[in-house]
């Protein structure tokens, strides 16, 4: 019956039907887009940002420096210190899970991390598993203190 | 010789500014010596990059750390083979790159074409002229690789170790080809909009560029998948990461646009869409080249920092580039682009086609917004947010579950409309197969566990077998016909529709691959353990057993290139030897003249040289992270011990000595007494099809682009015609 009615319809009919529709579905993902990004995303903050104000149990995607000296290995975790990229607000992160190869003092990570709670010591944070990554320092990299490349600068 | 090739770029501006003037008042006032010399200008910037690049990787292969780009990139422990792609890893060697394969694929293209579209190919050369332009600019005012020192450092920083891996000598070639052949499809459809020729025969001469642009950015993404997997000790294949995006958006709209371009051949509809699509690719193939370069997004890969001036120069030619082709698209919408026909049913492979595009730009759409996301929401809330891989998985794995069952019926649909019969006699044997996948998969128990995974083996399936009885029916019939024996019906079925049958290869391996990521990414085991000599650990009934420690100093050309800390792990499964694997860790030397004689070996790069048993069923997969604690206090009275030589007057000779000896006492030491080591141990199914899948859609991208014999006797044909008639306009 609909398919009878569809197929004796006029054709410009059709076109405008179809573009509602199009136009409609194209809406409708953008909705859906704007919508599930906000309420799944996590809050880009610099360490300064955190020390700030921090949110208990809401997650947060932690850039900064790895400070140099702060790095500790136990049996259960890495512990370290992340600060600010253009000052030395720093927070203590405690991380479970893989380590990616670049990660080192005095190198720029990513790290989804929430709040240690009351119990721990002040501007504590937990990582979450599998969210450490570490800037490639391969590329494109503004040279670092002590190489060769900063030595040429120097001169 | 740095002089020369900053003479070469600055000769390649000159020439590219003069060319793409030429090429465009050729065109526009019908001088034809002019849009001669514009070509000519095409070839010289080809002939001058080749010359600056060749002199930059000389300096790399004969590390000239008078060059800085050489100095801060390479060195000479770096092995001559990394020595050469190191000039890719740096800012100024990557734009290098761009450039001569922007004019190399550009002036291949125009010498193929000459004598086709003149109309359209002198635009076409401006606008590759003034890309050429734009990267010769760059590098002459922010990113020279022949920036030089007076006085040269005896060693340089070397090639980070995490790119010392074969994929990463060709991944960026790969990627970059990618994003310069997709410039040539771009500026052809800039010239025809300029002057209102948009038919079909810009879209045939150019479609080997748009295919071959396709399968090297494909190639390129999956090197740097297989990179990621065997190198990054993580044990992932793809993380969701801005510049990972960055090279799969062109990619994915580059797809769409070999799709619909085929009604567009065929039919002459959907010209606004084939020329936004172009358009919008080559576009995102820029985006792509600016994200790396930018720093205006957070992604694992290096960044320069924010506001650095190559972003600036990128962010004005793509404003550029999107104000162009929206202003060619509006002002020719109404005549030059009319459609010539209708959709005449929803049961057509132009509806199939049609509904596979937008499914392509659905999922382009979705990754554009996640990854440019921390900007929208900066801008709307004032708060930089991101997402993450799980937002992304949300709308990518419908969609392509839609795209991977839509490559299986678009094919088998006739052109304009079909029936339902004559539709379901197509589809009647792969709908069984896939109908008992489905069964099979919802009875075994391993590969009933997660739905979307359970759909992908469906329909890919389904999609697998509908390409495989296309490719059976095709040859059965050429030797009914002709009396072939099977080969060379098989060959000469591929030889003869080389676009339809190196299509259903692609969609075979794609449909390999997606199978392949389905089911390794919902049925992986991972376990991170930390295990001492003689302890083992269990993942999916494998037993793996840190039998003993493994410690080496490894050189390169005399010199020390990195300490090698690992183990020896036996993998056994139901108390029978399945392999031995040997994760390790190399650590490079730092360059940094601050730190002690010994800790230096310990303070530099490191990376993971992963254990791997792959097969086809699943792959054994194992990275390990050396506690090195133990050997620091060592290391530490090591390095006092040689402050306090140094300061007594060690010679040099001697020094080297007593330091290869110390070496050698702490890799001795550490297999003697080795201390637990942390591991990272992954069982994952199927990863082995993702890489074959891969294959078989480069094979099949290589049937489909090859020039058939068809296109190489109209080319001839053309240029006999443009022959006579110069010889016809002499006389």
């Amino acid at each position: 019956m609909i398919l009878r009615y569809w197929n004796s319809m006029d054709p410009s009919r059709k076109r405008r039907i179809r573009m509602v529709v199009a136009l409609s579905c194209a809406l409708l993902l953008v909705g859906a887009l704007a919508y599930t990004s906000f309420s799944a995303a996590s809050t880009a903050v610099q360490p300064s940002q955190l020390l700030a104000s921090t949110d208990p149990g809401k997650s947060y995607q932690l850039t900064g420096k790895v400070v140099d000296g702060s790095v500790v290995r136990t049996r259960e975790a890495i512990r370290f210190r992340v600060r600010d990229r253009t000052n030395k607000k720093s927070v203590a992160v405690s991380y479970v899970g893989a380590v990616p190869d670049p990660f080192r003092e005095g190198r720029e990570v990513i790290i989804t991390v929430r709040s240690a709670g009351a119990a721990a010591p002040p501007h504590s944070f937990i990582g979450e598993k599998d969210t450490l990554i570490t800037k490639c320092p391969s590329k494109f990299k503004e040279s670092e203190p002590g190489s060769p490349a900063s030595d040429l600068k120097k001169s | 010789m740095a002089t020369i090739g900053q003479a070469c770029l600055v000769f390649s501006l000159g020439f590219a500014i003069y060319g793409a003037g030429a090429s465009l008042v050729g065109a526009r006032t019908g001088r034809e010596a002019l849009v001669r010399s514009g070509r000519r200008s095409l070839y010289l910037l080809f002939a001058l990059t080749v010359i600056a690049f060749l002199i930059t990787e000389f300096a790399f292969f004969t590390s000239d750390f008078s060059f800085t780009v050489v100095a801060t990139h390479s060195s000479t422990t770096t092995p001559w083979y990394y020595r050469i792609a190191a000039m890719w890893s740096s800012q100024q060697g990557s734009l290098m790159l761009w450039l001569t394969l922007l004019a190399g694929w550009s002036s291949l293209c125009v010498v193929l074409l000459r004598g086709r579209l003149r109309d359209v190919a002198p635009y076409a050369v401006a606008v590759l002229l003034g890309l050429g332009a734009f990267f010769t600019a760059v590098m002459l005012f922010s990113a020279s690789p022949f920036t030089t020192v007076a006085v040269a450092p005896v060693e340089g920083s070397g090639l980070n170790p995490l790119l010392r891996h074969p994929s990463m000598m060709i991944h960026p070639i790969m990627l970059y080809s990618g994003y310069t052949l997709f410039a040539i499809p771009f500026a052809f459809a800039i010239g025809a909009l300029i002057v209102r020729r948009v038919d079909a025969e810009w879209l045939r001469a150019t479609r080997v560029y748009s295919l071959a642009a396709w399968l090297a950015l494909g190639t390129g993404i999956i090197l740097g998948a297989r990179w990621s997997y065997a190198e990054l000790g993580w044990g992932g294949y793809w993380a969701w990461d801005p510049v990972e995006n960055a090279a799969l958006l062109p990619w994915l709209t580059g797809t769409a646009f070999l799709h619909s371009v085929k009604i567009q051949e065929r039919r002459g509809m959907m010209k606004i869409w084939n020329a936004s699509l172009v358009l919008a690719t080559g576009t995102l193939a820029i985006l792509g080249t600016f994200l790396v370069r930018s720093g205006i997004l957070d992604s694992i890969h290096a960044f320069v920092q924010e506001g650095n001036m190559v972003a600036w120069f990128f962010t004005a030619l793509i404003v550029a580039m999107v104000a162009g082709s929206v202003y060619l698209v509006i002002t020719r919408r109404d005549n030059a682009l009319r459609s010539e026909s209708r959709l005449d049913s929803l049961l057509s492979r132009e509806s199939a086609f049609l509904g596979n595009n937008l499914v392509l730009v659905a999922i382009t759409f979705v990754v554009l917004w996640g990854t440019f996301f921390p900007l929208i929401s900066e801008a709307l809330t004032s708060q930089k947010e991101a997402v993450g891989p799980p937002w992304f998985d949300q709308y990518t794995v419908p969609l392509v579950l839609i795209l991977v069952l839509l490559s299986g019926i678009g094919p088998v649909i006739a052109w304009r409309k079909t029936s339902w019969s004559r539709l379901w006699r197509s589809m009647r044997l792969p709908a069984i197969l896939a109908l008992l996948v489905a069964i099979g998969c919802v009875i075994w128990e391993p590969a009933n566990g997660d739905v979307s995974a359970l759909v992908m083996f469906v329909v890919g399936a389904f999609a697998i077998t509908i390409s495989l009885q296309e490719l059976w029916r095709g040859t059965r019939a050429r030797q009914a016909m002709t009396g072939e024996g099977p080969l060379a019906a098989f060959r000469l079925l591929l030889a003869r529709n080389r676009a339809r049958y190196g299509g259903f290869i692609i969609h075979i391996g794609v449909a390999t691959l997606f199978i392949g990521i389905a089911a390794s990414s919902s049925f992986q085991n991972v376990r991170d353990v930390r295990l001492g000599v003689g302890e083992q650990t269990t993942l999916s009934g494998y037993s793996f057993t840190y039998q003993k420690p493994v410690a080496k100093i490894e050189t390169q050309g005399g010199k020390l290139e990195r300490i090698t800390l690992g183990s020896q792990i036996r993998v056994s499964k139901d108390g029978k030897f399945v392999s031995n694997l040997y994760p390790n860790r190399g650590y490079y030397p730092s360059s940094s003249p601050m730190l002690g004689a010994v800790s230096t070996y310990f303070a530099g790069e490191s990376t993971s040289e992963i254990g791997l048993k792959a097969g086809a069923i699943k792959d054994l997969w194992i990275a390990e992270t050396p506690d090195i604690s133990s050997l620091m206090p060592v290391v530490r009275r090591g390095d006092a011990v040689f402050e306090k030589a140094s300061s007594q007057g060690l010679e040099p000779e001697a020094r080297s000595v007593f330091l290869a000896a110390a070496l050698n006492g702490l890799t001795t030491r550490y297999r003697e007494s080795p201390p637990p080591a942390q591991f990272r141990v992954i069982v994952s199914p199927m990863v082995f099809w993702i890489w074959i899948g891969s294959l078989i859609v480069f094979i099949g991208g290589l049937v489909a682009a090859w020039p058939s014999v068809g296109a190489v006797r109209d080319r001839v044909r053309a240029r006999q015609a443009v022959r006579v008639a110069q010889d016809l306009g002499r006389a």
